[in-house]
């Protein structure tokens, strides 16, 4: 998605950003990878360098598809919505779906593809029920914007929000195993393994999880 | 009524092009190797007219074919020598264009069944040394990709890093990648699809009618008899270039404007812009085109549904296919419309075949794919690019 919070996502100190990085550390290498909602490519173009996989996208944006074609990235336009029902099961080795969820209109059915389609899912996204987040709605009375949620009520392209808390409850709703997960506070650095999920929940700006079926 | 201009010298030229195709190579292929076409008939002898741009690595591993659509030829580059207009995809073929000649060795046949050099309806029949007219069996886009890698065979290229082309030559494409998997690193099908639809079936049998509803047409037999269908073949033209625009493309170039006069003249003439332009384009294309090549071409794409070939199912012809693919369509495109091209993707993406697909937003139409369009530029050589450092193609050609 052409997404202008992007810009505002930490990046580390070779310009790469850390929820990418992160993400990219979860996949093996020469894994066939799917990344939905890719971009202008630079999570494909970093887990092809640094991964060595085979990978592919979607993209709702013409732009974004455009851009990654022309940099010789195997990406087709589409959407997250409807399209991955036209891929056959256990495609992939890995379904990513980064910084993408809360924009989808059906994240469950979004959710339950990644995961038919791919062996593996690795979801990123902004944490509804960080700190900053919840004082703004608390005290100032408005819908929350931050950095990496800058667009006002009216016109954000993020219609299903939620926490981090929201997220492992669904998880555990269609008996999906999370292997991994990490939230990055807002200066892109992981919390502490050991902290408990309220502690995340609070502090993590953003999360990163893999997930792998059930059996 | 279209007027062509019956003392037009380039006129008597275009059937010679057909036996003695000028500014092209020529193979021909003796008894010994015939073209079996899908009708159930060997086409003995033949042969194939082609041009190159460019220069073979010595591994062999650069050539890009280039297939041609309906009305196009071999001219990509270069002038054609009917016309004396500059070859139809310079836009795209050349040095240091995205299809790039100095990197890439570019060939590009006429098809079997067109009117250029290679073997058509109106070649001399073997048996008769006559034009064949319509005692030329009918082909299919199987058989014009038969016979091009029968080409490939005799200049001893197994591998080609990309095949592309737009619409008939988009067909050739899929055609390509379906028939001859390990013979294709790449292929960019461009506003096209794998079956033709019942709406350009319809519009293919206008243009049929109105060749054959000509009295010179004398049932296919004119170039015997001295005539010429040219009026019949205009008004095919005039149609499918219709088909070819967009009505936004239309309106931003002629709008209601009217030819060289301030009102209308109450009469039949050509008042309207529009309607000279299209006189313009059918009088042009009988210069430089056989009326019955149009008939055998135009069935060509009607019968083509790769899907047939394969027990109905699309991806059924890609699996395990190891090319890459690049797909494009144009969002104006009401002839191959993009949801032609997404079923083409989603076919490969069962398949599990690499696969790249872009819309490109244009009110040129069709015919984009043919004109100056950037984004078009940018994807094609990117995608090739891309695919080049996998297939490791270093820079130019020495």
């Amino acid at each position: 998605m052409n997404n202008p919070a992007i810009d505002h996502i930490a990046r580390n100190a070779s310009g790469a950003r850390v929820d990418l990085v992160l993400v990219s550390e979860m996949i093996e290498h020469g894994a066939k990878v799917l990344d939905v909602g890719c971009g202008d490519g630079e999570l494909l173009r970093l887990l092809s360098i640094a991964r060595g996989v085979d990978g592919r996208g979607i993209e709702l944006s013409r732009e974004g598809v455009n851009q990654c074609v022309a940099k010789g990235l195997a990406v087709i336009q589409g959407d997250a919505d409807t399209d991955l029902a036209d891929y056959p099961d256990d495609a992939f080795d890995y379904v990513i779906l980064s910084q993408t969820l809360q924009a989808t209109r059906h994240p469950r059915v979004v959710l339950e593809h990644m995961l038919r389609i791919g062996r593996h899912a690795v979801v990123s996204f902004p944490n509804f029920g960080h700190w900053r987040v919840r004082l703004q709605l608390l005290f100032a009375g408005h819908m929350p914007q931050t950095d990496i949620l800058p667009y006002n009520w009216y016109d954000t392209p993020n219609i299903h929000h939620c926490t981090i808390k929201d997220f492992v409850q669904l998880c555990t709703e269609i008996g999906v195993k999370m292997e991994r997960a990490v939230a990055l506070n807002a200066w892109g650095s992981p919390l502490r393994l050991n902290a408990p999920w309220w502690f995340w929940n609070l502090f993590g700006e953003q999360a990163v999880f893999l997930l792998s079926r059930k059996g | 009524m279209v007027e062509a201009n019956p003392t037009s010298p380039r006129e008597a030229e275009a059937p010679r092009e057909a036996d003695e195709p000028r500014d092209s190579l020529v193979v021909r292929f003796g008894a010994d190797q015939p073209l079996k076409l899908d009708a159930g008939v060997a086409l003995s002898p033949f042969q194939i007219a082609y041009n190159t741009y460019g220069t073979l690595n010595a591994e062999r591993s650069n050539a890009v074919l280039v297939c041609h659509a309906l009305t196009g030829d071999q001219h990509v580059a270069s002038e054609h020598p009917v016309t004396g207009k500059g070859g139809w995809w310079e836009t795209m073929v050349g040095p240091g264009k995205p299809i790039d000649t100095d990197r890439y060795f570019v060939l590009c046949p006429n098809v079997v069944g067109a009117c250029m050099g290679t073997t058509g309806p109106s070649s001399a029949n073997p048996a008769t040394g006559k034009p064949w007219g319509l005692e030329f069996p009918v082909i299919t886009i199987r058989d014009m990709v038969r016979a091009q890698a029968m080409l490939l065979d005799h200049l001893g290229i197994e591998t080609l890093f990309s095949v592309a082309g737009g619409s008939m030559g988009g067909m050739q494409v899929l055609q390509w990648a379906a028939s001859y998997p390990q013979r294709v690193f790449s292929a960019l099908p461009i506003a096209c699809a794998t079956r033709h639809s019942a709406q350009n079936i319809a519009f293919h049998e206008v243009g049929r009618q109105a060749i054959m509803a000509d009295p010179e047409w004398r049932g296919g037999r004119y170039l015997l008899d001295g005539t010429n269908p040219r009026r019949g073949l205009a008004v095919a033209r005039m149609g499918a270039h219709i088909t070819y625009l967009s009505d936004a493309a239309l309106h931003r170039k002629f709008g209601r404007k009217f030819q060289d006069r301030e009102n209308p003249t109450f009469s039949f003439d050509a008042d309207f812009e529009v309607e000279s332009y299209l006189r313009h384009q059918g009088i042009s294309f009988v210069e430089r085109f056989d009326a019955n090549s149009y008939l055998y071409l135009t069935r060509a794409m009607d019968y083509f549904d790769l899907a047939a070939d394969y027990d109905g199912l699309v991806a059924n012809a890609f699996k395990n296919s190891p090319t890459r693919f690049c797909v494009v369509s144009f969002t104006s495109d009401w002839l191959f419309p993009t949801v032609e091209s997404r079923a083409i993707v989603h076919a490969l993406n069962a398949a599990g075949a690499r696969v790249s697909f872009a819309e490109i937003v244009t009110d040129k139409g069709h015919d984009a794919f043919l004109l100056e369009e950037p984004e078009l530029f940018a994807i094609v050589r990117g995608f090739l690019d891309g695919a080049g450092k996998a297939r490791g193609l270093g820079g130019k050609t020495p």
